[in-house]
């Protein structure tokens, strides 16, 4: 069953397209990696999936409701992480688990299980009373997908996830993407070559807003004729005609 | 219930930030008892203290603004309001959300000034609490304001036309430091058409117990509040449509 059909989803902005016309389909379960360079469209796709951006043209059902015309159906069924960490600076860690709690409209009883669930998950604890301003780069960033998972949503959005961490907190956040594999629909953009390679089912390669390339880490390879990730994207990005 | 929960997080966000007492406190007081002190050694009727903490909680309250525009400024630099904007949230939860934890900080920041004030020496009367309610309508202007701005401009620009250039245009154009008639003109012409002079004439009267006075200042001042408003909830709206 597919979370996600998108047909001829399209943002022009004057006479520029952010996105061409963009047909895709990404399955239940799925870990879905869209890269691109700077511009490609990977962040307007993702805001328009998420009902944040109206598109210009074309529509994407998220299992089966209309970002066009069931927004509010789509918002209860997805989490989003942006590109930037997106957390209430001056809250401790649990109120900012808190808030999420309220804007999903939780009771006291569920929003306490769900603080539970989460730090555990998250290895929370020992950060839990601790303002989210004054934790690091990757904490944050634990935090931001934590706050994105409150709502259980079927379908997650992770904006450049691990863009500025170190080689050990990237690492981790590569386990914890690891743990949600399986259980829900993730797409994620990305500028790391390996951190597609190592974490996706499928990748997607665009370039001026059109989708260029399409398949497994080992099918684009195999395509570009490298064995190198790297040296395959570089490879189809040069050569796509768009 | 969401609405709530917003408010509550933009109240601890604002309390907990030092800046909201340096500048929403400290300034006020310590200009309240500089102009008093000088009150005191070269008498100047501009700076009796019951004409003098009226106008300075309207100063205080341009305050409102800063607060405003920084924190909605900096939740829309850092994505945090895109985050919130794919959940179920409406519009109203977050315009009511940013809105309303706003008043009662005003409230007690006047009531703030009218305590210094009543320390050096203003009457304690009931119109000090009637003049706390009439602070409502200014406050709900720079509160708008501040909506307005944070929507349109990034956290180091809020930070410099809030808290400096519309809180210099508040002092100026208020009659608070000096009669706007000594200077006459054009100048008292803009003044007179701007909320600012407006509000602290209303204060005054009130606490003076001159109620018939109100008129005309409190329908300028409820005039640009719901001015402000409006304007702010269309350009808050609209950013929140460009994703």
């Amino acid at each position: 069953m597919n979370a996600i059909e998108i047909t001829a989803l399209t943002k022009k902005y004057k006479d520029l397209y952010a996105v061409n016309e963009l047909n895709l389909a990404i399955e239940s379960g799925e870990l879905f990696s869209l890269l691109g360079v700077n511009g490609a469209g990977k962040t307007t796709t993702v805001k328009m999936l998420a009902c944040l951006l109206s598109p210009t043209d074309g529509d994407a059902l998220l299992l089966g409701n209309s970002i066009r015309t069931d927004a509010n159906a789509v918002k209860a069924l997805i989490g989003i992480s942006p590109q930037e960490t997106a957390v209430a600076t001056g809250l401790t860690v649990r109120e900012n688990l808190e808030l999420m709690c309220g804007a999903h409209g939780f009771s006291r009883e569920k929003t306490e299980n769900k603080i539970r669930q989460l730090t555990e998950e998250f290895n929370l604890s020992q950060i839990l009373s601790k303002k989210a301003g004054k934790l690091s780069g990757g904490w944050q960033r634990r935090l931001s997908i934590a706050m994105a998972l409150i709502g259980e949503p079927k379908i997650l959005f992770l904006d450049e996830p691990t863009l500025g961490l170190d080689v050990i907190a990237r690492s981790e956040l590569w386990d914890t993407i690891r743990a949600l594999k399986g259980k829900i629909t993730i797409i994620l953009t990305t500028h790391y070559m390996e951190e597609a390679e190592s974490l996706s089912d499928r990748i997607g390669i665009m370039k001026n807003g059109r989708m260029i390339a399409l398949g497994t880490a080992q099918e684009l390879k195999e395509k570009a004729g490298k064995e190198k990730f790297e040296d395959a994207f570089i490879c189809l990005v040069k050569e796509a005609a768009v | 219930m969401r609405m709530l929960t917003f408010a509550k997080r933009t109240l601890k966000e604002i309390l907990r930030d030092p800046l909201t007492l340096i500048f929403g406190l400290g300034f006020p007081g310590a200009l309240i008892l500089l102009l008093s002190a000088i009150q005191a050694n070269i008498p100047v009727s501009l700076f009796e203290i019951d004409r003098l903490a009226p106008g300075m909680t309207v100063f205080g309250l341009s305050f409102m603004t800063l607060f405003s525009a920084s924190l909605i400024a900096r939740d829309r630099e850092s994505a945090f309001l895109t985050r919130l904007y794919a959940t179920p949230m409406k519009s109203a939860d977050f315009i009511l959300g940013y809105t309303l934890p706003l008043i009662p900080i005003a409230v007690a920041q006047s009531l703030f000034c009218f305590g210094i004030g009543l320390l050096l020496g203003m009457k304690p009367t009931v119109n000090i609490l009637y003049a706390l309610l009439f602070t409502i309508p200014s406050s709900l202007f720079f509160i708008g304001l501040g909506l307005l701005f944070g929507s349109v401009l990034n956290q180091k620009q809020a930070g410099g036309i809030c808290g400096a250039v519309l809180t210099n245009l508040t002092a100026y154009l208020s009659g608070i430091w000096f009669d706007l008639k000594l200077v006459g003109g054009a100048f008292e012409a803009i003044a007179n058409a701007l909320p600012f002079y407006h509000a602290v004439q209303l204060e005054q009267a009130v606490i003076a117990g001159n109620f018939a006075s109100i008129f005309p200042h409190i329908l300028w001042v409820v005039g640009y509040g719901i001015l402000a408003l409006v304007l702010a909830v269309v350009v808050f709206l609209r950013q929140m449509k460009q994703g």
